[in-house]
């Protein structure tokens, strides 16, 4: 069996994001980029399948501008096999992802698409879901275990309730929760094979996919300041400010 | 020219840094408050490099190591330079001279230091020997076929948890146009060998956890099979292998200034007086930049040199110009952060006192600034006959 992972390069988690000053996105430029800490996940969970036998291999997909190779290089020194990149400078949301990596499974055949919850930049927590409506597949979403269960896998989710634990037939489509696992670091070695091995770069022109959907971002903004936060000294203070100032009660 | 890092380079430099943010970073205020590293934390350091292939990644593979030149392991060093070294001195570096090790020193010596079985540590330094090695007085005696050693070392990094020492050794004395001048011989001394101690050392104010050690050695016999390299010529291997620890200091002060600048950023950025950010004061503003210009230059001084061990250039004078200017440079970054930080930067509640603290010995250890600068005038001056 095959296993497919998506991985994407945004904004590292530790930079703090700066608006660019036309609005039209966040500043990329000179900041530091790196793999999705959800796809992260995502990579060490399908290394995990493989290495209990369950998977022959284990290939990283990208989808966007050529220095994603370097997210998939990534990819490939904490142990995947190889890589795919569909090449794109344009903005490509949640379901032209899914419809590219449909293309890609298409070919590829894989028995799994592991994919993170979200990317950390957008948070659209689409991807996934958009897959398994237009492939059909099922969809075990915001994962926190995976099993493998006769000829399916059993899949403990994290949902406000509690866990919850859902069968689903293969090829799935599953989306990583933070706690699924932690991500290894890479091995020394395998950082110094992973430029021999495998990385394919698709245009997206090659694809015949359109990335056209109808959504568009139209403008970028710094999210508004907290105001400071006070002490109240008792609780009458408390009730008598919720109820005439904050008007929450 | 070129000045990106590759790809493995990058990879190296954001495993090594996210290694030391998560496995050392937490464990630094432990470290500080003990005095020393617990052996349990220090082994579990170790088997985590040991896994990931980091250990003894300064080695060639041939013998079991990571196969990084100069410049990658001054990339990795650099990242582990911005941690504690009382706790990464576990992600395990061995020195290179034990690449001199022939036959069967091989398994002795050379290939447990670099699997991690066996730790090292390296002793020159004598309390009337210091910058001037030669002066030792530490000696050893042939009697039949054996060295009989007699003396001590002081300053001894790390030799608390040494499994073996590197030890230089006075074995006679020559007569040159210049006077009398000792002749040294590099020996492997095991831990347990008779005759030989390993005493706890002082209390420094730099890098605790980091522990020095006195060694003595009282009619300790080694035979000669414990001789590293060749009989009297223990400096030829030190000069060949042990230039590149100047390299070590350099590119640990350069990762350490660049964590303290991550730290003085945001604070005078965020950190309001007069009614605005003190980063507005240009008064401050020029701190900063003075900071970044100086870190920048110490780092490329610092990775031109490596560069040069690698092209196999010569490189004494650039590896003494990068140790003078990083240490001195840290030095400056370490006081100009307290500074910005005001009463606060001096409290134990925050790391600044501590890098503060630890910048101290860059400039004393591994040759001190004014002996660096006599190499560098020395290599200037020497071909003008001066
Ligand atoms: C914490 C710590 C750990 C150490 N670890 C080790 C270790 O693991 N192994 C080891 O072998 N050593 C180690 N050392 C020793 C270290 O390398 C020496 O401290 C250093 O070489 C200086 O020697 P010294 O302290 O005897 O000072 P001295 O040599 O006595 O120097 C005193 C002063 O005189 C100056 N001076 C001396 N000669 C000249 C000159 N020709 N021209 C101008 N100025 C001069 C020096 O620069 C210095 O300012 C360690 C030291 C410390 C503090």
């Amino acid at each position: 069996m095959k296993v497919l992972v998506a991985v994407k390069r945004v904004l590292d988690y530790n930079v703090k994001a700066r608006v660019k000053a036309d609005k039209s996105g966040i500043e990329l430029a000179n900041v530091k980029m790196s793999m999705n800490p959800f796809d992260e996940i995502a990579i060490e969970e399908a290394l995990r399948i493989k290495e209990a036998g369950k998977a022959e291999e284990v290939i990283a997909v990208s989808i966007g501008p050529s220095q994603s190779q370097e997210t998939i290089r990534t990819a490939l020194a904490m142990g995947a096999d190889r890589g795919i990149l569909i090449e794109t400078d344009d903005e490509v949301q949640p379901l032209a992802v899914a419809k590219l990596l449909k293309h890609v499974a298409e070919k590829e055949e894989p028995g799994l698409l592991i994919v993170g919850k979200q990317a950390i930049d957008d948070d659209a927590n689409q991807t996934g879901q958009m897959y398994s409506a237009i492939t059909g597949w099922p969809q075990a979403t915001f994962a926190s275990k995976v099993e493998f269960e006769g000829d399916g896998l059993k899949v403990t989710r994290e949902v406000d309730s509690g866990l919850e634990s859902i069968q689903v037939a293969m090829p799935a489509v599953i989306t990583t929760d933070l706690r699924l696992n932690e991500p290894r670091y890479a091995k020394l070695p395998n950082i110094m094979k992973a430029k021999k091995k495998p990385l394919e770069v698709i245009a997206l022109a090659d694809t015949g996919v359109s990335i056209e959907t109808g959504l568009k971002t139209v403008e970028v903004n710094e999210p508004e300041e907290r105001e400071a936060g006070i002490i109240v000294k008792s609780v009458d203070e408390l009730v008598d400010r919720l109820r005439n100032e904050a008007k929450v009660i | 020219m070129h000045f990106g890092l590759t790809e493995e380079q990058q990879m190296i430099v954001d495993t090594v840094r996210s290694f030391v943010e998560t496995e050392i970073y937490p464990h630094e205020d432990g470290v500080e408050k003990a005095g020393v590293v617990s052996p349990e934390l220090g082994n579990e350091i170790k088997q985590k490099c040991i896994d990931l292939g980091f250990y003894a990644a300064n080695f060639p593979q041939e013998v079991g190591g990571g196969g990084l030149g100069h410049l990658d392991f001054t990339l990795l060093e650099r990242e582990l330079g911005r941690g504690s070294m009382g706790l990464t001195h576990f992600f395990g570096r061995p020195s290179g001279i034990l690449m001199a090790c022939e036959g069967e020193q091989r398994e002795r010596y050379l290939l447990p230091a670099v699997s991690g079985e066996r730790m090292d540590a390296l002793a020159m330094t004598e309390p009337g020997a210091g910058s001037d090695v030669r002066g030792m007085k530490c000696t050893a005696r042939e009697q039949g076929g054996d060295w009989v050693v007699n003396g001590s070392k002081h300053f001894i990094s790390h030799a608390d948890v040494a499994d073996f020492v590197i030890v230089f050794i006075a074995t006679g004395e020559e007569e040159t146009p210049r006077g009398p001048k000792k002749k040294i011989t590099c020996f492997l001394v095991d831990r347990d060998t008779p005759g030989f101690a390993i005493k706890p050392g002082y209390q420094s104010v730099s890098h605790r956890g980091y522990q020095n050690c006195i060694l003595e050695f009282d009619d300790c016999r080694l035979p000669s099979a414990q001789i590293l390299g060749e009989l009297h010529r223990g400096f030829d291997i030190a000069n060949e292998w042990l230039y590149a620890t100047r390299i070590t200091v350099a590119c640990m002060s350069v990762g350490r200034a660049r964590r303290v600048l991550d730290l003085v950023l945001p604070h005078v950025a965020e950190r309001e007086q007069f009614g605005q950010p003190i980063g507005r004061f240009q008064g401050v503003s020029f701190q900063i930049a003075d900071m970044i210009t100086s870190i920048d230059a110490a780092d490329w001084l610092t990775l031109s040199a490596a560069w040069r061990l690698d092209q196999a250039l010569p490189a004494n004078r650039e590896v003494a110009s990068a140790k003078v200017y990083a240490t001195e440079m840290l030095a400056d970054v370490t006081d100009k952060a307290i500074q910005l930080y005001g009463g606060m930067g001096l409290m134990a509640d925050l790391p600044l006192e501590r890098f503060w603290r630890d910048a101290r010995v860059e400039r004393i250890w591994d040759g001190t600034s004014e002996i660096q600068r006599h190499i560098i005038g020395r290599e200037l001056l020497r071909p003008l006959g001066c």
